[in-house]
């Protein structure tokens, strides 16, 4: 069984290397992490202040960060396609496509009800620990319950 | 330089520095960048409990819980080195909305009232916490991702599955945010 068979409908957060990741080589992921957790704090994403502004359109703030980074992100693809960017390791970079599923829609309404409750995606849950508010563990906890709980029913929702 | 580091950072800085991490992911190991799928590698290497979902080779997806752990504890040197000393701005209609919920705390990134230990044992508090949490889970798995798999590595590449459940996830939370939540608040 290859890990992507199992992984059909879910191709999130996806490892195309074909390079066995050693203990040492996964250091620079939780070096993108710091980087990246330091980003959240330091801008406020991970505020449930900043995400009920959102919700509620009173400022422009988060809309320019996801705008701004998604833009980044659309350049930054386009450049490597374009110009056939290699890994560091010299692998060529692939990209799975992202299969429609009728869970986008129902998931999509079910995790934005949860984003506007919590004021947290997953990756700030993560932030929002470190930075000491550690009741947010039990949101953690509460979130991998739920993710369990999806794959005990998967076969019985609507796809 | 270490006053204006300690200032919040404006959108502009933060959303293409989130951003970058599409590219920097890509071209240090060809990793997708994703956050939810790390809740599923969790529920793959400690209860797996047989079902299928969770039987594939979570170790080779283990980047993914490098990652997340490095968001901690960038978490904590943001917090214990980089803080913010003032309490955190909020706009004025929000800081009235939440007053009338006697919501009045923003000395922190969450405000108290809701999130802390005294309040899980609340009605609101488990509501916020632990309901909140579940739905998060259980949504961004049923999505196939969450803001960054979706809203950031699907759209950066272009992929429509991604778009729709992006305009799904602010449905979602406008409705919550402006419909709902204002019942549970008031708790």
């Amino acid at each position: 069984m290859t890990h992507l068979e199992n992984k059909n409908t879910d191709t999130e957060g996806i490892n195309a290397s074909h390079i066995k990741d050693s203990g040492f080589s996964n250091l620079k992921y939780l070096l993108v992490g710091i980087f990246f957790g330091i980003v959240f704090v330091k801008a406020e994403i991970i505020s449930w202040f900043r995400i009920q502004e959102m919700f509620q359109l009173q400022s422009f703030f988060m809309y320019g960060v996801i705008g701004s980074a998604v833009v980044v992100g659309i350049i930054s693809v386009q450049i490597i396609k374009r110009f056939n960017i290699k890994t560091i390791h010299g692998e060529k970079i692939e990209i799975q496509p992202k299969v429609f599923s009728k869970g986008q829609i129902y998931g999509g309404l079910l995790f934005g009800f949860g984003w506007a409750i919590t004021g947290a995606c997953p990756g700030p849950l993560f932030a929002q620990i470190g930075t000491g508010v550690t009741v947010i563990v039990v949101t953690l906890l509460s979130a991998i319950a739920g993710t369990w709980f999806y794959g005990f029913i998967k076969d019985k929702l609507p796809h | 330089m270490l006053e204006i580091i300690k200032e919040p950072w404006p959108w502009y800085v933060a959303g293409p520095l989130i951003g970058l991490t599409v590219p920097i992911l890509l071209i240090i190991g060809n990793k997708s960048f994703g956050i939810s799928s790390s809740l599923r590698h969790i529920c793959a290497a400690c209860i797996p409990a047989n079902i299928s979902f969770f039987k594939y080779d979570w170790k080779k997806e283990s980047w993914n819980l490098f990652f997340v752990f490095g968001i901690f504890l960038g978490g904590v040197i943001a917090a214990y080195f980089l803080a913010n000393p003032n309490p955190v701005e909020i706009t004025p209609q929000l800081s009235e909305q939440l007053a009338s919920y006697s919501i009045t705390d923003h000395s922190g990134l969450l405000p108290k009232e809701l999130f802390s230990w005294e309040s899980l044992f609340t009605l609101r508090g488990f509501i916020m916490i632990v309901v909140g949490g579940f739905l998060v889970g259980f949504g961004t798995r049923y999505a196939g991702g969450c803001t960054s798999g979706h809203a950031i590595m699907g759209i950066s590449n272009l992929q429509w599955p991604s778009l729709v459940a992006t305009i799904c996830f602010m449905i979602g939370g406008f409705i919550m945010a402006n419909l709902i939540l204002p019942y549970i608040l008031a708790l």
